[in-house]
């Protein structure tokens, strides 16, 4: 493993959505502000840095995970995805995003970038949940806007348990 | 209307703003690019109370590498003024504490660096020694009279009582067969938006001028508060919003003291300054609701009809009175009878400051405080007279006939059948469901309880209610106040495409969405052809001072004047395609895209070849008209009116009507409330969208739930903070939210074009008073602070067995 000391800016290299990136950091960079603001992914939103909110969950090796609790020095060499890589290249949403969008899963849309990606994660992992698995796993997410009914419904629209 | 028959306006149309929201292609205000140079801040706050500012010592912080500012209180007062309040008192808050601190979390000091990492870094060698004083926390200490002074300049800290009195509550209270008498607490809590404050501040020192992106949500009569402190004419003052807003819910009014903070940083750096406020300073120190204590008193004859109320409400406003404050003691003041026909009663309005965060807006604002003393009142009416609590409600409500109905206090309800509502949700077995639920878990040995409540939902404010915190000599005085200008602009360009600019701040409702619907209707176009821009810009858009996205006045207001603009636009264009094709003006209608004759649909234009004209070889535009196809709608409801001289005042546009019901059931055990089962029914009038009106409705239910059950914002006597994470402060998740049946009535209101009516704050103050009710009911008793959590609970609990020993007590010595 490499070392990097403190205040040392460093490259890092790791593949985001799909595409090899690079960028420098201090160590003590978190993986959001480094996808935000040194990669541009903007649409990985911070909603409380201490892991509760769930809003800048992303994929790292295809695991969800929180970037406000990960540091940029440790997705060297991975593979992150994010929000951005869902839709296609024309704009067409995917199943997921679809629904979300016939079933007014979202207000505001801040929280929704962070509960698409663990259900991206979770749903290759089990397609076709109940509804209380659902629920397991939305609960690692707040949204203000919806009062949640909304979105528990569109993804049972996109397991097809709907 | 003729051919204004609707056809996408009223369906529910699916949301314009989710596709990019969705793909991570949202503009929030974090994600706009800066210009290069820009700085970053970070707050330096206050760890006390109460506490005199001794020294603040930067010279170590400012030797710091990337440091270029560390700003405090002194410089804050050497470039700004204090900002406006109502109240002519003196009470003078800066951007920055100026010698004293008032509340933990208070901003003291600005670090300026070149990112916020190193800000950070320097905050911590910032020096800043406090000598403490004793903190006033609890409001009815702080009203003492040797209660610790927060503004020793206003001599006391309950700076402001008005006493209203209508009709004749003594002969009432004289006449009536019973009193009945309550003393409500409500307690601090927020609605905490999931992106927090965002603000990055340039200043132009050739022209003087400050230019602001921030996601504030408005009213935008904040924004000559922010002028006036900074010394400058609103036009050196622009204000930016960003078009995506991580959620609100009144709380990013209070964005403003911050907008003002980093104006004056970039004045003394020379250079852009961001600063994005962390989860951890927006518990802290952002924004809260009021807490207020309610002594309510009704008096009532033996069938339970209420003749005369008297309320008199102490709200909490923690350390400084920020504009608009105390909104939420006087927002709904012409609805302080709620839904009942009540023509007796006196209200006491007392404000009082106290070592706390500032209180502001909040979605409810006002009426969650407002009904949960009310609706508690109603059901211990029924409760010391042993009648039906049901019963109680029927008899009192405003009779479906008197509308439009004029309350004590001056509102003029607009329309309304309460009776129908009421009998349409406890109808169809829901009722006979609850009472059945209920009684299997009393048999067995369970608390349950069954709680209503009926709320009146104000929509659109009156700029002028505040106002009534003045004297009527102190109005006539201060010139008269009224009214609220909702004003939207419809652009239509060389091929005819049409682009409109509303006067709201977006937080997710859907406003893109609703306003493509009303102009696609009235232009005879389709929704995805209408372009809704909305990024408000003080310097280049049309404004008012109640533009911005508060208090339900979209639907009243802004919706209306797009409507207003698209008709305005839709006339203009009658008027030149009926020159071309030779008809008159009054022959033209509008559809798919067509502007042709009703008499005969084949002599028809493209939509777009019309317009063209204007733009292309306005020579052939009938005589007079001009050229420009760009038109503002501009609404302000004459029902509006300025206080009366008896103090009477229509606070809002319109009154919508929400009526719940619900069982919950209580665990002895975990002293948890669970609710078993919940039906809101509501009256917003005419619904424009259904879909995205019960997306409202649906997210005010789940922050009702969050207020009676969960959220609440502790400070412990010393005036510490201890909902500090989201680990202290539980909003609720998936988990908490139980399920909800919404059912709809619609009565147009007839003081709006579009008959609708605000419906986004309903159930925020209903909820928490419907859950109070039924855990009264449940467990027969009388005192019932929210939120209802376990600690509450089993203090009820302990309460309950008292009784019960107590009880059997009795009993066993009657036997002997």
């Amino acid at each position: 493993m490499r070392r990097v000391n403190r205040d040392q800016r460093t490259r890092i290299n790791l593949t985001l959505n799909g595409r090899a990136v690079s960028a420098d950091t201090e160590p003590r960079m978190l993986l959001s502000d480094f996808l935000r603001h040194a990669l541009g992914a903007t649409g990985t939103h911070v909603g409380c840095e201490h892991g509760v909110c769930g809003c800048c969950t992303v994929l790292i090796d295809g695991t969800a995970g929180r970037s406000c609790l990960t540091l940029a020095v440790q997705v060297e060499g991975r593979a992150v995805r994010t929000v951005e890589s869902l839709a296609s290249a024309d704009g067409k949403l995917n199943a997921l995003q679809q629904a979300f969008q016939n079933n007014h899963a979202l207000q505001c849309g801040f929280c929704t970038p962070g509960i698409l990606m663990s259900f991206t994660d979770y749903l290759a992992k089990n397609p076709k949940p109940s509804e209380a698995e659902i629920c397991e796993v939305l609960s690692g997410h707040l949204c203000r806007c919806t009062g949640y009914a909304g979105i528990v419904a569109a993804i049972k629209e996109a397991t097809g348990s709907k | 209307m003729g051919d204004l028959v609707s056809k996408v306006l009223g369906t529910s149309v699916r949301r314009k703003e989710d596709p990019a929201l969705l793909s991570g292609r949202g503009r929030y205000a974090d994600d706009l690019p800066v210009p290069h140079g820009t700085l970053h801040a970070h707050v330096i706050r206050s760890p006390h109370a109460h506490a005199k500012i001794l020294k603040i010592d930067v010279a170590e912080a400012l030797t710091q590498r990337g440091v270029w500012a560390v700003i405090t209180g002194e410089d804050v007062k050497k470039f700004s003024d204090p900002f406006l309040i109502v109240l002519k008192a003196p009470i003078h808050q800066w951007s920055l504490a100026v010698e004293r601190v008032r509340y933990v979390g208070e901003p003291v000091a600005l670090v300026v660096a070149d990112d916020r990492y190193l800000a950070e870094d320097a905050a911590e060698k910032v020096q800043v020694d406090y000598e403490p004083l004793l903190a006033a926390v609890d409001p009815l200490a702080a009203c003492k009279k040797d209660a610790p002074h927060l503004h020793a300049e206003a001599k006391s800290n309950e700076i402001s009582v008005r006493a209203f009195s209508y009709g004749d509550v003594k002969g009432a209270f004289a006449k009536a067969d019973a009193h009945v008498k309550l003393t409500v607490d409500y307690a601090r809590m927020s609605f905490t938006p999931m992106e927090c404050y965002v603000v990055v501040a340039a200043y132009d020192p050739i022209a003087g001028s400050y230019d602001v992106l921030a996601n504030f949500q408005g009213p935008f009569s904040t924004h000559p508060v922010m002028a006036r402190a900074l010394r400058v004419p609103g036009t050196k003052f622009r204000v930016r919003i960003p078009p995506d807003s991580g959620g609100s819910f009144g709380i990013k009014l209070s964005v403003f003291p911050y907008m003002v903070l980093a104006s004056i940083a970039a004045r003394i750096t020379g250079r852009p300054v961001k600063w994005v406020e962390d989860r951890a300073e927006h518990l802290l120190a952002a924004s809260t609701g009021p807490n207020r204590i309610t002594e309510i008193e009704a008096a009532v004859t033996k069938d339970g009809r209420i003749l005369g109320l008297k309320l008199d409400q102490l709200e909490d406003y923690g350390a400084f009175l920020r504009a608009p404050m105390p909104g939420p003691l006087y927002r709904m003041h012409g609805s302080v009878t709620g839904a009942y026909d009540i023509p007796n009663v006196d209200v006491i309005n007392r404000v009082v400051l106290t070592n706390k965060m500032p209180a502001s807006l909040i979605r409810g604002f006002g009426g969650p405080q407002l009904y949960l003393a009310l609706e508690r009142l109603v059901h211990r009416i029924a409760v010391e007279l042993k009648l039906d609590h049901l019963d109680v409600i029927k008899r009192n409500l405003i009779a479906a006939k008197s509308f439009p109905y004029k309350t004590a206090a001056g509102a003029l309800y607009d329309s309304g059948d309460y009776q129908s509502a009421i009998e349409m949700a406890t109808g169809d077995g829901r009722l006979a469901d609850l009472k059945r639920r209920r009684d299997a878990a009393r048999a067995a040995g369970r608390y349950y309880g069954i709680g209503y409540a009926a709320v009146v939902e104000p929509g659109m404010s009156n700029m002028g209610y505040l106002s009534n915190i003045l004297t009527a000599e102190q109005r006539e005085k201060a010139g008269p106040k009224n009214g609220a200008v909702s004003m939207v602009t419809v652009n239509v360009d060389p091929l005819g495409a049409v682009s409109v600019t509303p006067d709201v701040t977006v937080q997710g409702q859907g406003h893109e969405t609703v306003i493509s619907q009303i102009v696609a209707e009235r232009l005879g176009l389709k929704v995805e052809d209408i372009d809704v821009v909305i990024e408000l810009d003080t310097a280049k858009d049309q404004w008012s001072i109640a533009a911005g996205t508060y208090s339900c006045r979209f639907t009243p207001g802004t919706a209306v004047a797009a409507h207003m603009a698209a008709m305005q636009i839709r006339d203009k264009l009658a008027k030149i395609a009926a020159k071309q094709l030779n008809v008159l003006p009054n022959d033209i209608e509008f559809v798919d895209g067509k502007v042709r004759s009703r008499g005969n649909p084949d002599n028809a234009m493209p939509f777009g070849r019309v317009a063209g004209t204007a733009h292309w070889s306005p020579a052939m535009l009938p005589d007079g008209m001009s050229p420009s196809l760009r038109e503002t709608g501009v609404w302000s409801p004459p029902e509006l009116e300025p206080p009366s001289s008896d103090d009477r005042i229509n606070t809002s546009l319109t009154y919508g009507f929400v009526f719940d019901l619900c069982g919950v059931e209580i665990d002895p055990m975990t002293y948890q409330v669970r609710v078993d089962r919940y039906v809101s029914m509501h009256d917003a009038g005419t619904l424009l969208n259904p879909m995205i009106a019960e997306g409202q409705m649906r997210g005010a239910f789940a922050q009702g739930i969050a207020a009676a059950l969960y959220e609440e914002y502790v400070s412990d006597e010393s005036g510490a903070f201890l909902s500090g994470s989201f680990a202290d402060y539980l909003v609720p998740t998936v988990s908490e939210i139980p399920p909800v049946e919404f059912l709809h009535q619609e009565t147009p209101s007839p003081f709006t074009p579009l008959g609708a009516k605000g419906l986004a704050e309903g159930n925020c103050m209903s909820v928490p008073a419907c859950i109070a009710n039924a855990i009264a009911d449940a467990l027969g008793v009388k005192d019932i602070s929210l939120p209802a959590s376990p600690r509450r609970i089993h203090g009820l609990l302990a309460e309950v067995e008292a009784r019960q020993k107590g009880e059997s007590v009795r009993a066993a010595g009657g036997a002997r």
